[in-house]
């Protein structure tokens, strides 16, 4: 890597009261990379991006984003204002509709007025394949639909980095595909995208890297090509046995 | 003498509905300014319970607690004849108004803490991860939430405040209930009380069934 690194990460540990869930974890992400985070449940993975911009509070170590350390309270606000985050069950704000769910951030946290902020965030729904769906509320919309309308929201906010906790887990298998298909475009944007997901097919295809963790530590590292078809790691060999197998 | 002319008197009624409507203005007036300023004291003692400093949040703890346990007839009475011991000497009006808020604020308070316990940790967290500072968290994704899940009990209370207005009578506040005792004893006729009754009735009586209709709502949708 030359330039310096968008996401820093220096030994990182993160305990729930005697669980340890970060056992020390060093990590750089370069800017406009795309990192997909594998492992087994529990080894981590979601805890790790939930310490990028602070919805988990480390206890040790750092974390610096953009050149701003997350532990500062003055500084954490810039960090969010430029992370944007999708999460596993969507998280969309059901009193409120589509159009405003993508509008709301933008006119709350940057100032934008209503009127421009919608005309925004109605794009960016086009763009998600959106745009028929933008007066109804959550509610009404499929799993597939719901979780593109939280891409759009991420997105309104013009982040630098995008943060993907399990986008796919909590959808109809026959969904899975549309969602896919808007990260796999994104990421050829040049927005630094950092994915946790268990859809290995997309890992190979759209990842510049990808990061094993097993019980809290970075146990492998490398391009998609390396770790799937030569893992050295007998961990990671057990792992993508048991998901590849079925 | 029938029941007709003893309690359903209709000459009397009549007679005396001019005093029944201006006492009823008076109640609604007090209910309303009571459940309005209940509303706002509740808001503010719930977010100083669950997010205020450490000692703010236990004098919020405290006070709820105190204010769910005294009778709001005693409230109203102390209020009304030992504060002008040290000077604050309020009309019946306020007094009554001053007694029912601080109760209502103490109830509002637990309804709406109940309503944002019950908002999903995402809703949180989806807020902040967007940068969303914590007024405008709580203003514009937790509380319009919040405060639907919990219209029934919120209009119950309301309910209650607007009933509990009847004890500003034992102050000399011309309300609905002591206008009535006042018409009964120039009618020399108990019809004016029933005829107060009735309009309690049928001025909350919809309230109730609707509390019972939002009930039905929620749990069907919870299903």
């Amino acid at each position: 890597m030359t330039a310096a690194p968008i996401i820093r990460m220096r030994g990182v540990v993160k305990r729930f009261g005697l669980f340890t869930a970060l056992d020390g974890v060093t990590l750089d992400v370069a800017e406009g990379e795309t990192l997909v985070v594998i492992g087994p449940s529990g080894s981590g993975k979601s805890t790790l991006i939930r310490c990028i911009n602070r919805l988990e509070s480390h206890d040790e170590g750092d974390v610096v984003v953009d050149g701003h350390t997350v532990s500062d309270k003055r500084q954490l606000a810039l960090v969010r204002a430029e992370v944007g985050m999708v999460f596993q069950s969507f998280n969309l704000f059901p009193h409120l509709t589509v159009l405003r769910n993508v509008a709301i951030a933008p006119v709350r946290v940057r100032g934008l007025g209503w009127a421009e902020a919608e005309a925004r965030a109605e794009k960016l729904l086009a763009r998600v394949g959106l745009q028929a769906q933008i007066r109804k509320f959550p509610a009404q919309l499929s799993g597939g639909q719901q979780q593109r309308v939280g891409i759009a929201r991420a997105l309104a906010m013009e982040p630098k980095i995008l943060l993907f906790d399990e986008p796919t887990s909590a959808l109809d298998p026959e969904m899975v595909g549309e969602v896919l298909d808007v990260m796999q475009t994104l990421a050829r944007t040049g927005v630094t995208m950092v994915v946790v997901t268990h859809e290995m097919g997309f890992a190979r295809r759209v990842a510049d890297r990808i990061l094993f963790m097993d019980a809290g530590r970075v146990v492998e590292e490398g391009p998609p090509k390396t770790l799937f078809d030569a893992p050295r790691d007998p961990r990671l060999r057990g792992f993508l046995q048991a998901i590849l197998s079925h | 003498m029938s029941i007709f002319d003893t309690f359903l008197n209709w000459k009397v009624f009549i007679g005396t509905l001019p005093l029944l409507l201006s006492g009823l203005w008076i109640t609604v007036g007090l209910g309303l300014t009571a459940i309005v300023l209940g509303l706002v004291g509740g808001l503010g003692l719930v977010l100083l319970r669950l997010y205020g400093l450490l000692p703010l949040r236990a004098l919020a703890i405290g006070y709820i607690d105190v204010f769910r346990s005294v009778p709001v007839l005693v409230l109203l009475i102390v209020v009304y004849y030992a504060l002008p011991f040290v000077g604050l000497r309020l009309t019946a009006f306020w007094a009554a108004t001053l007694a029912l808020s601080l109760v209502s604020a103490a109830y509002s308070a637990e309804i709406l803490r109940a309503g944002i316990e019950g908002v999903a940790r995402g809703q949180f967290e989806a807020a902040r991860a967007l940068g969303f500072g914590a007024v405008r968290q709580m203003s514009d994704i937790i509380l319009p939430q919040a405060v639907k899940l919990v219209i029934p009990p919120l209009t119950s209370n309301a309910i209650n405040v607007m009933k509990d207005t009847a004890l500003a009578s034992v102050v000399a506040m011309p309300d609905l209930l002591k206008q009535a005792t006042q018409a009964q004893a120039l009618a020399a006729n108990p019809t004016p009380l029933i005829g107060a009754a009735a309009i309690y009735i049928v001025m909350l009586l919809p309230l109730v069934r609707l509390v019972g209709l939002f009930e039905t709502r929620l749990n069907r949708r919870a299903r």
